[in-house]
């Protein structure tokens, strides 16, 4: 009798899509009546003139469309009836995603990188419109090259530094001071030929940054690696300061706020891009273009970035990288097997600061003038974000995270669409809210994924089968 | 002359490790033999622990003198020259001798070749159990420098040093039964197998003297059987020496040849598991005395 009943009362139940729905449209057209007055009417300026109404019932449909659609996509999903919670331990929807595409995630990274600039300039149909993009993918790659360096300090290492930009504004200055000093131009004119320091400047002071950076790490690193933890942050964070207010003050060396200008642009391998006879587009039959250096400078920052990544491969595989991850698991337990910890920190404070001097240099060559401004925290705490958000520890997280938030930042400036007279109006500036948006966003990524994009770890060596290991057992380290 | 002071690798000399006013360890000297199982034990707080910390460098003694000898022992005017001399190591005529108490922590385990275990375990557990057992090689595979060269671009004479380094872990692996495992994350394996790992551990860096911190706690009683044949094999056919800390007295009294008791940071009986079983003043330190007995005992102890 008891059960007839019930199975009744299950049969006379409408369906959830129909009850999902009925509740959507409740919902919505309630939103709708209750922003009419709020959002739908407002008072303007009219001139001199008296107030005048104007009326914006597109962006409360918007908004009641919005919350109707909020409100199903919840019915469906989250208070669907009847819904079993995932147990913890079981993988998340996202991470089985990311297992599954995780082989092709690689290849079709390295595709799209080689490939951008012709897509560019296919996308956006000549050679000249595709500047902001290939510009754009500069800048990306700069920022990608500075995580995977700062990925080795702590990610690996697991030293929290918060003054990364310090070695990068080294490698920068260095290069500046260098390309642009007059007596190592005579000296070079007069004993190598006219024009070779202009020409070939940044070749020769690539490796000369990234040594002068490493040095300056390992000057840094002396002292203040005997901290750990917070105590390291705080310290690292004042050297990033410090080498920013010398840069700032020292106005003989670096003409202080001022900054340096005139950086010789970057040449192919000696041949400027230019249209003189002995430029890049004579010698190989182009008709000249200014993108032709755009192009060039992306594919250096490319070759930058790959030999970044294959030496931190090559690193982690050796007994230095392994001993660096193994700081970052158990500082006493390495110390009880012959480790020396301050020799090792120190290799991975000059390593992640050598690549910062390289891509200092780079930036240096790229805008051809540098001062203080380009240096803040802001910047260290935008790489040390990627790192994290990325994932400490690996390579194509951190890559992934920084196009994410480099190009994701600057694709918020291109919402012109919101100006329009339905929406917020010609006076809404999106670029105002993209750091808003921004921070949100990056909330987000962390509730849902707490060890970032990237979460598990590849082991360096095997026995019979590679195996991931998962976050959870990967510590973070603490300094 | 019993074995451990006829041949001892290990000389403890006044052993006093002072924090602030407390005195942890009390004027502490004993001998460990060369290819011995010596057991330290004492009741919770007795000094064990730091006496153990200040071998491995953990800790800097107050005073004393920790004296180790590779090879021959040194003799005593070898130990008295390396003493006032105020250097760390020497080498001596049948071998060399290490003055723990000067060397940094990581040159114990690196030059002097102590290792050691942890009374919570302190594996990398993050990493596979075959990385740990590689990290444990560091000192060996960083011969040739810690960024050499012929490792950055892998040439065939690094290789080769590789496949050693994997041949020896291999073997370890075997020892403690873990080869199904070696590619598993350490943090994955159940306790007693991480136990057995830590060991694996510390001797994958070639040490003469392993130090055991309570190798056995937490183990049931056919791991603690198990954990008895390894630790006998590993001085059977390693020849490597070992010092362990241990509560469970089915460990300590089976498999060691020699037994210091240490009470409130003082050593009380010193000699083999049969002698220190039968010492009174130990009875009375681990179950206490009969009331009519304390006086008796006390004059014993000499209180």
């Amino acid at each position: 009798m008891q059960a007839a009943s019930r199975e009744g009362s299950v049969s006379a139940r409408p369906s959830p899509l129909a009850t999902a729905l009925k509740d959507a449209v409740a919902s919505g057209i309630i939103t709708w009546f209750l922003l009419l007055p709020l959002v739908g009417f407002r008072a303007t300026e009219s001139g001199s003139g008296p107030l005048g109404l104007t009326y914006r019932f597109g962006l409360v449909t918007i908004f009641a469309l919005v919350v109707l659609g909020l409100r199903l996509t919840l019915h469906l999903t989250i208070w669907r009836p009847g819904r079993v919670k995932r147990a913890a331990g079981t993988p998340s929807v996202l991470s089985t995603v990311g297992e599954r595409l995780a082989p092709f995630a690689k290849p079709a990274f390295f595709g799209i990188a080689i490939a951008y600039p012709a897509l560019a300039i296919l996308a956006s149909g000549g050679l000249s419109e595709s500047r902001y993009w290939v510009d754009l993918g500069v800048y990306i790659g700069s920022y990608v090259m500075l995580g995977w360096g700062l990925n080795i300090v702590v990610g690996l290492a697991g030293l929290l530094d918060l003054g990364y930009v310090a070695f990068y504004a080294v490698g920068a200055y260095a290069f500046a001071l260098l390309s642009t000093s007059v007596p190592l131009n005579a000296f070079f004119d007069a004993h190598v030929g006219e024009g070779f320091w202009a020409a070939w400047s940044f070749w020769v002071c690539l490796p000369v940054c990234g040594i002068l950076a490493a040095f300056w790490g390992v000057i840094l690193g002396f002292p203040v690696l005997r901290l750990r933890g917070d105590y390291l942050a705080i310290v690292t964070l004042a050297f990033g300061e410090i080498i920013r207010l010398v840069l700032t003050n020292w106005t003989d060396l670096t003409n202080g706020g001022a900054g340096i200008a005139s950086i010789p642009p970057i040449s192919f391998f000696g041949m400027p891009f230019s249209a003189a006879d002995n430029g890049f587009a004579a010698t190989f039959g182009l008709t000249f273009d200014p993108m032709h250096r755009i192009i060039f400078l992306y594919f250096v920052i490319l070759g930058l970035s790959a030999l970044t990544a294959l030496v931190t491969l090559r690193l982690r595989r050796m007994p230095v990288g392994r001993a660096w991850e193994a700081l970052r698991e158990d500082e006493i337990a390495c110390r009880s097997l012959g480790i020396n910890t301050t020799l090792t920190k120190l290799t991975a404070f000059a390593t992640g600061a050598m690549f910062g001097g390289f891509a200092g240099a780079f930036f240096a060559v790229r805008v051809r003038f540098v001062s203080p401004e380009s240096f803040t925290f802001v910047d260290s705490a935008m790489i040390l974000a990627i790192v994290v958000l990325g994932g400490m520890g690996s390579q194509i997280g951190v890559a992934a995270a920084a196009v994410f938030m480099i190009g994701g930042m600057e694709m918020l400036r291109n919402l012109t669409f919101l100006k329009s007279d339905w929406l917020l109006g010609p006076d809404f500036d999106p670029t105002l809210y993209r750091m808003l948006i921004f921070g949100f966003a990056m909330v987000a990524v962390m509730v849902w994924r707490p060890r970032g994009l990237v979460s598990s770890r590849m082991a360096t060596i095997f026995l019979k089968q590679r195996k991931k290991v998962s976050g959870d057992l990967v510590k973070e380290g603490h300094g | 002359m019993r074995h451990w002071e006829a041949d001892p690798i290990l000389m403890v000399d006044r052993l006093t490790m002072q924090f602030g006013g407390l005195i942890a360890v009390n004027d502490v000297s004993f001998s460990v033999g060369r290819g011995d199982v010596t057991a330290l034990i004492g009741p919770n707080g007795a000094g064990k622990t730091t006496a153990f910390n200040c071998i491995t460098g953990f800790y800097k003694p107050t005073l004393g003198r920790l004296a180790l000898s590779h090879g021959v022992p040194a003799t005593d005017d070898e130990l008295e020259a390396l003493t006032s001399n105020g250097k760390a190591a020497a080498v001596t005529k049948g071998g060399s001798l290490f003055l723990l108490e000067r060397l940094p922590d990581h040159k114990v385990s690196s030059a002097a070749k102590v290792a050691r275990t942890f009374q919570n375990i302190r594996l990398f557990s993050g990493m596979t159990v075959l990385e740990n057992l590689m990290v444990a090689q560091h000192t060996r595979l960083t011969r040739s420098g810690l960024l050499s060269p012929s490792a950055l671009i892998n040439l065939p004479s690094w290789q080769r040093q590789e496949k050693e380094g994997m041949a020896k872990a291999l073997h370890w692996l075997e020892l403690v039964d873990l080869v199904d495992r070696a590619d598993d994350p350490a943090g994955d394996l159940p306790y007693g197998d991480q136990r057995r790992l830590e060991i694996a551990r510390a001797m994958c860096s070639d040490p003469v003297l392993l130090c055991l911190d309570e190798p056995a706690a937490g183990l049931n009683p056919r791991e603690s059987a198990a954990l008895n044949s390894l630790l006998l094999s590993i001085r059977a056919d390693h020849g490597t020496s070992v010092l362990l800390i241990e509560h469970d007295m089915s460990v300590v009294m089976e498999i060691s040849d020699h037994v210091i008791v240490l009470e409130y940071g003082s050593k009380i009986a010193d000699g083999t598991p049969k002698e220190v079983r039968a010492d009174p003043a130990v009875i009375a330190a681990y179950l206490g005395v009969d009331e009519e007995a304390v006086a008796d005992v006390e004059a014993e102890v000499g209180l």
